[in-house]
């Protein structure tokens, strides 16, 4: 399909312009304005437009809009968290900011039509006016009538406006149970390897040939596809480990053919990106600074390495207790925590299924005497039950380390559940010398 | 070659002019864009058509009932009840335009109308109400006083009239259910006691789609309603289907080039007989009988016609039907990355073996582990981080739900999840699927993971 858009009764120099910033989208393009049609003409009432986030949606939508010179109200429902703003937004773009002061202090939507009718019947249409609303999946969370309120808003104020939604959520999850007027649904297909490798490929470095980025490019995408299509994020792993790329190329050790070394060089790098500056472990600006050092990538300690925690010695055995009770079914508590327990036949003890593995259910609630039955069996020395005890258990369940279930009774029988994960726990049980695998009936 | 070119259809004709001279070419331009103008109107903006199609005996009742009060003073109320997009407003503004086209009633009625959209609690109904028939609390644009207040005054203004000197009201309220939200129902049942009452005359036309709309009503209410409901159910054949598909797109006689608008007509008419054409519109009758799906697809489908293609083909309704019946999600499975998809593909396997019961992370994990472990050389091992964040981009398009709301109390990899496709879906996006790994598919496909 040739680059073309074109629509009677906008410049053509323009639409020239502007196939040219719309790099891959040229079909969606020219289907959305074949659909807005010319400027005096009537445009269907609501648009939506679906498609996963970084492909173009609000880039194109907005790109015709401005260059266009159509009236429009752009904005995120983020930002407009509330009906009010949002109508004070739409008048202020559309009228100017006279319209958006005759609102009342807490419009409803009433008012809305009201003074968009009176600035419409004041300001007459000549062309189509254009609503455009980003992130409108939080429509659905503001009141009932506004979203169909606004899927019929040209019949409601009888004007020539179009109302565009932009989502990355399917239409089906947006119909409300009595139904509304259904929009016009517009795919945004996803960009294809190809399509990624060349918008990626545009933006070269200067002092490199544009092939070597090319080929870069190539290798980035080959470890990041598989996990990732959010053409944003592979723009920033790009920009952060190019210099990384390149380094070879300085030094002189090798030449900027020699793919096959450039790509042994890089590939290690980039997955341990993966590991870290994807999931934001460690941060841009760190990770941009440890390439300058010549540090070994993993000896930045990511935020989750921080998430160790300094506690009492006496809050670490009731969060190992707390842990074994969560973890570990009821009826084992004999076998693991009594010195002379009967005797238990050891094949209906191991009796297991895998889909019971407690690692995978994830925590059982237990009562609150079950947590101090463990935690005085496993602590070897004789704890009084003083106040500062317990009082340690309620400050555990305000660190979020240990959670309340129930929020029936305080102080009789509380049940609790342990939420750290295994990780956290092995590190604390190993700073009291406490072998903590014998313990878990998942690891027998 | 005038007399040449008079004879030969558009499409060559325009050809030819295309290379004799530009003046031809700007009216074929101007004649496009004169087509589009009239068809988007009647597509979009739901312009009235002269009559109501199929609906003539509902027409006739309403007409007569609007009648009565307009010109003999009688007080009614009526239900309008019919799906969505099946002609309710239509009618109703249909029946409206033709009222006031005679002069004795166009002096005489007040019209109020309201919707449940926008009403949406019996104080900003009653301020509308007050607006709109230009009573004298009102100045500007705005009223003044409270609930209480605009409440008894209109009362009594409407209390003071009788049948024979007031004017008549017809209050036309869109989105009637939503209405009967309101609390204690107090405007549905002043309107309705106001019409059961010998006082100004007025018509409560009710419109909506739901069908239990009078169990929505209190008692009260519901004995004062006169119980006249009409009933917009489509009962269209599909011979009629077509005909409203050929009229729908058939240009009026008042167009300004009379040989285009025939040559236009005369193409439409071959359009309907086309054998797929014919196919595709049998396809839309069956999912949906009602004008507002027609209308997309033909709006879809006009909006492919331009200078260069001035007349619709069958390949237009072909690539407009197809746009607009695309499977949304499969859609978006087809955005996903490769282990996105080994996640799906891992849920639907948990599905299967343990029959619906809802899962959470580390299970999908853990499915996902075995099959790498066992079977996988296309797909190295993830850690778990950026296994958890492709997880949450699922939960974040809404592919997976949580099951109880409970959100904050849980950890992330522990809380309970359903998927919200079914197996076809996930099969068949699989299909679609650029470049899918053969085992994968084959993992997919074995029972039982």
């Amino acid at each position: 399909m040739p680059a073309v858009l074109q629509c009677p009764g906008y410049p053509e120099a323009k639409l020239r312009c502007l196939a040219e910033s719309l790099q891959c989208r040229e079909v969606q393009a020219s289907t959305l304005l074949a659909l807005m049609g010319e400027p005096q003409q009537y445009s269907y009432p609501s648009v939506f437009i679906y498609g996963h986030r970084a492909t173009g949606k609000s880039h194109v939508v907005l790109a015709l809009l401005t260059e266009l010179e159509l009236p429009h109200a752009a904005m995120s429902c983020v930002e407009c968290f509330s009906r009010g703003l949002l109508f004070e937004q739409v008048l202020m773009a559309l009228f100017g900011p006279e319209a958006a002061a005759l609102l009342p202090r807490c419009a409803s939507f009433s008012d809305f039509v009201r003074v968009y009718r009176q600035m419409c019947a004041q300001e007459p249409a000549d062309q189509t006016r254009y609503i455009v609303l980003e992130r409108a999946e939080l429509l659905r969370n503001m009141e009932a009538n506004l979203l169909p309120g606004l899927l019929r808003l040209q019949e409601l104020v009888d004007d020539n406006v179009t109302v565009i939604l932009l989502s990355e959520i399917v239409w089906d999850k947006f119909r409300p149970s009595t139904g509304c007027f259904e929009p016009l649904l517009l795919h945004f297909p996803d960009y294809t390897k190809a399509e990624l490798q060349q918008i990626l490929s545009r933006h070269s470095h200067p002092s490199y040939t544009p092939e070597l980025y090319s080929s870069y490019i190539n290798i980035l995408l080959g470890v990041f596809y598989s996990v990732c299509r959010d053409l944003r994020e592979l723009r920033h792993l790009a920009a952060l480990n190019f210099t990384k790329f390149c380094e070879p190329l300085e030094k002189g050790e090798a030449q900027e053919s020699d793919t096959h070394k450039l790509w042994r060089r890089v590939e290690p790098h980039l997955k341990r990106a993966m590991q870290t500056v994807y999931l934001r472990e460690v941060s841009s600006v760190q990770w941009e600074q440890q390439q300058m050092d010549e540090k070994e990538a993993t000896a930045l300690r990511g935020l989750s390495a921080h998430a160790h925690v300094e506690l009492p010695y006496y809050s670490k055995f009731l969060l190992i207790a707390a842990y074994l009770a969560s973890y570990n079914p009821a009826r084992t508590d004999r076998r693991f925590f009594l010195k002379h327990h009967g005797k238990i036949k050891k094949t209906n003890f191991l009796k297991k299924h895998e889909k019971t593995s407690n690692h995978l259910l994830g925590p059982k609630p237990f009562p609150l005497d079950r947590l101090l039955a463990i935690f005085y069996s496993v602590v070897d020395s004789r704890v009084a039950p003083t106040a500062s005890i317990f009082s340690q258990i309620s400050s555990l369940v305000t660190l979020q380390l240990l959670t309340h279930i129930g929020h029936d009774d305080q102080l009789d029988t509380p049940k609790y559940k342990c939420a750290v994960s295994l990780d956290f726990i092995f590190a604390i049980s190993r700073t009291v010398n406490f072998d903590i695998v014998r313990y878990l009936y998942d690891f027998l | 070659m005038d007399f040449v070119s008079q004879q030969l259809p558009v499409s060559v004709n325009y050809m030819m002019s295309k290379h004799k001279s530009g003046a031809n070419c700007s009216a074929a331009g101007e004649c496009v864009s004169e087509v589009q103008r009239i068809l988007r109107e009647r597509f979009c903006h739901q312009r009235l058509p002269d009559k109501p199609m199929g609906l003539e005996s509902q027409y006739k009742h309403l007409l007569e009932l609007l009648r009565r009060t307009a010109v003999h003073g009688e007080s009614n109320s009526v239900l309008i009840v019919g799906p969505r997009g099946a002609g309710k407003t239509m009618l109703l503004s249909c029946a409206l335009r033709e009222l006031l086209d005679l002069q004795e009633v166009k002096k005489n009625v007040l019209l109020v109308q309201l919707s449940g959209l926008l009403q949406t609690d019996d104080r900003i109904a009653l301020r509308e109400i007050t607006r709109q028939l230009h009573l004298e609390n009102v100045v500007g644009d705005r009223v003044f006083g409270s609930f209480a207040e605009n409440l008894v005054f209109l009362l009594e203004a409407l209390k003071k009239g009788d049948k024979s000197s007031s004017r008549p009201v017809f209050f036309i309220l869109e989105e009637f259910d939503l209405f009967a939200h309101h609390k204690n129902q107090t405007l549905l049942y002043n309107l309705l006691d106001v019409s059961q009452s010998a006082q100004t005359p007025v018509t409560v036309v009710g419109l909506t789609c739901r069908l239990d709309v009078l169990e929505l009503l209190e008692k009260r209410v519901k004995s004062r309603f006169s119980h006249r409901q009409i009933h917009l159910l489509s009962s269209l054949s599909f011979c009629q289907y077509q005909d409203a598909f050929r009229s729908k797109l058939s240009l009026p006689d008042d167009f300004p080039d009379s040989k285009f608008s025939q040559d236009w007509n005369v193409s439409i008419l071959k359009l309907c007989e086309d054998k797929s054409v014919d196919e595709i519109l049998r396809k839309h009758f069956n999912s949906s009988t009602d004008f507002r799906s027609l209308h997309l697809l033909l709006l879809l489908a006009v909006s492919r016609v331009s200078v260069s293609n001035p007349t619709l083909r069958a390949a237009d309704i072909l690539e407009a039907s197809r746009m607009s019946n695309a499977d949304t999600k499969a859609n978006i499975l087809h955005g996903l990355s490769i282990l996105e998809l080994c996640l799906i593909i891992a849920m639907k396997h948990l599905n299967d073996t343990y029959e619906g019961e809802p899962f959470n992370f580390q299970m999908v994990h853990n499915e996902f582990k075995k099959f790498i472990q066992r079977k996988s050389h296309s797909i190295h091992n993830f850690e778990q981080p950026v296994v958890l964040k492709a997880f949450e981009h699922l939960l974040q398009l809404e592919l997976i739900r949580p099951v109880d709301a409970g959100v904050c109390k849980v950890q992330r990899e522990y809380q309970l999840m359903c998927l919200m496709l079914d197996q076809t879906q996930v099969m068949e996006a699989l299909q679609r699927y650029p470049q899918c790994p053969t085992d994968v598919k084959q993992w997919a496909s074995s029972a039982f993971g």
